[in-house]
């Protein structure tokens, strides 16, 4: 562990401005980078800590929402206007971590958390190529239990170990980047990139640039929405699937459904392909089955991870007859 | 600035890598505060800074400074002890006692969160403010304390009883 600088940034023009010097991060809560310096894997020379700039949730002019970067996970989860109009994703950050980590985890450093791998993690013992490009992948013929069934690459199947971007995908969150030439702002569903033949770049982030706010559109009218985790532990453990689903249905069709995953990819997995075939129809289980497996059509299953194609179908399938309720 | 510590002033260490968890125990011998995992997984670390429950191996002691850090030696000494103290001894929520400060820094906190209607996962009612702690809120809540001589049937029996007596 060798930073050798600490600031705190007084605004966010600041934090861009020290922030694109070479070898300088921005530090929410510290709760993944501080491990990670700890462990060897981070080696930043200097640390623009973010946390005392704009930390709100404040309504938006088109009925949305506006969540500062550095807020808390637990302020958001339990914000009412979160609450209320985006239970969704209260659930979402609620299944995360435990709730002293949810206290010191921002917004922003939630997105940009990197993997839960097993030896991306190891710095002294493992072959990682997110880690040190070009330098192999233990996790494919290794422990895979947590890896990505979808979306990964020859070079790397780690996963994205966020509940609360699922819950962010599902809803149609935009993420605002202040940077050297201006604010910009892209879909999250577009932040995080598939690891392809290179599983060191994460995100559309540049390193001068940094996450000032999350927008959420306004809320979808009356959309039944959840959030369910399946995991090893029955708390305070990461996903192996998890689902943010939410479905609003009319004579007994479907009128407007969502679905993201976790836990099984590279990125919160906004399943598209799913929603476009079940818009419109009724609920059936065969179709809705059908449905389910086009999307895991293509999944590259491993020893340890095979499981999870099943256990994604079932755990959708479990929510939409949920939320479907009466209405089906 | 400085890091208060129980209401004691202390200045940030010049070493920016130094932990809060380290500055506590080795710099000022306040050896409460417990080091488990080292690495976010286990609680024994945990204290308040302003009243929030986090945990001190994962903050820098740089980042605690102008805040207000209590750990369990400022929550009760052995003359004068938290309810919360006084509710493990009654129910033997400890074997070893290794995790005891942290779970106790982690349970007074959690009691806050709930009268402030903070929701949990389990909580089914989001839109209300009202959080009614059973066993099963008090569990998920304190899941981030992990207790190695499965101690946990005290520990939660020991945290009803004190919600019991701040019900309104
Ligand atoms: C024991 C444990 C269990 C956990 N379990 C879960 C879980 O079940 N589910 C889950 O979703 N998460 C879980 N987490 C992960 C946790 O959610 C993340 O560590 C946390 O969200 C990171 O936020 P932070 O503010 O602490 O980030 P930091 O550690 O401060 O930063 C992380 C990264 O984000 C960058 N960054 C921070 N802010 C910005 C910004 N504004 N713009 C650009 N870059 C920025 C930093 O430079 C750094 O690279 C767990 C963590 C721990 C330690
Ligand atoms: S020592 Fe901090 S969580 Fe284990
Ligand atoms: S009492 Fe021994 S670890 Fe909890």
């Amino acid at each position: 562990m060798s930073p050798v600088t600490y600031v705190r940034a007084p605004s966010a023009t600041e934090a861009v401005r020290m922030g694109s010097e070479p070898g300088v991060r921005l530090l929410g809560g510290g709760t993944n980078l501080v491990d990670l310096m700890r462990k060897g894997v981070e080696a930043p020379s200097g640390l623009i800590d973010v946390t005392a700039l704009a930390d709100r949730v404040e309504q938006a002019d088109d009925g949305g929402l506006v969540i500062g970067a550095p807020t808390r996970n637990s302020v958001v989860a339990a914000h009412p206007l979160i609450r209320t109009r985006y239970p969704m994703l209260s659930r979402a950050i609620l299944a995360g971590a435990s709730a002293q980590v949810r206290n010191m985890a921002t917004v922003g450093g939630n997105l940009m958390q990197r993997t839960r791998c097993l030896y991306f993690n190891d710095a002294a013992g493992s072959r990682c190529n997110k880690r040190v490009p070009g330098s192999g992948c233990d996790a494919i013929g290794g422990s895979n239990r947590y890896h990505a069934i979808i979306g990964g690459s020859a070079a790397c199947v780690a996963t994205h170990p966020s509940d609360m971007c699922v819950a962010l995908a599902a809803l149609d969150a935009r993420v605002r980047i202040a940077g050297p030439n201006g604010v910009r702002t892209v879909q999250l569903v577009d932040f995080h990139r598939l690891p392809g033949d290179r599983p060191d770049i994460e995100t559309v982030l540049d390193h001068a640039e940094m996450i000032v706010a999350i927008e959420l559109p306004a809320p979808l009218k009356a959309l039944h929405s959840g959030y369910r985790k399946v995991r090893d532990r029955a708390s305070y453990a990461f996903a192996l699937v998890s689902v943010a689903a939410g479905l609003s249905m009319q004579d007994g069709r479907v009128r407007d459904v969502r679905v993201a995953f976790g836990g099984i990819a590279p990125k919160p997995w906004r399943a598209i392909r799913i929603e476009e075939a079940l818009r419109g129809i009724p609920l059936v289980p065969e179709t809705t089955a059908a449905a389910i497996e086009a999307e895991f059509a293509e999944a590259a299953l491993l020893p340890g991870n095979a499981f999870k194609r099943e256990l994604a179908k079932r755990t959708l399938t479990a929510m939409l007859n949920e939320l479907a309720g009466d209405d089906a | 600035m400085a890091i208060r510590v129980n209401g004691e002033d202390v200045p940030p260490p010049d070493d920016i890598r130094v932990s809060l968890l380290d500055l506590l125990r080795e710099q000022m011998n306040l050896s409460g505060t417990k080091v488990g995992c080292n690495q976010g997984a286990c609680g024994a670390c945990t204290v308040l800074i302003d009243g929030r429950r986090v945990l001190s191996c994962l903050t820098l002691a740089v980042q605690a400074d102008g805040k207000s850090v209590t750990t369990i030696e400022g929550l009760g000494t052995a003359e004068n002890l938290h309810p919360l103290q006084a509710a493990f001894i009654e129910h033997d929520g400890f074997q070893c006692g290794y995790c005891t400060p942290g779970q106790i820094c982690a349970a007074a906190a959690m009691l806050e969160e709930a009268a402030a209607g903070m929701p949990s996962y389990l909580t089914s009612d989001l839109t209300t403010d009202r959080i009614i702690l059973s066993r099963e809120e008090v569990q998920e809540r304190m899941s981030g304390n992990l207790c190695r001589c499965g101690a946990h049937n005290g520990i939660i029996d020991a945290i009803l009883e004190v919600a019991g007596e701040r019900r309104p």
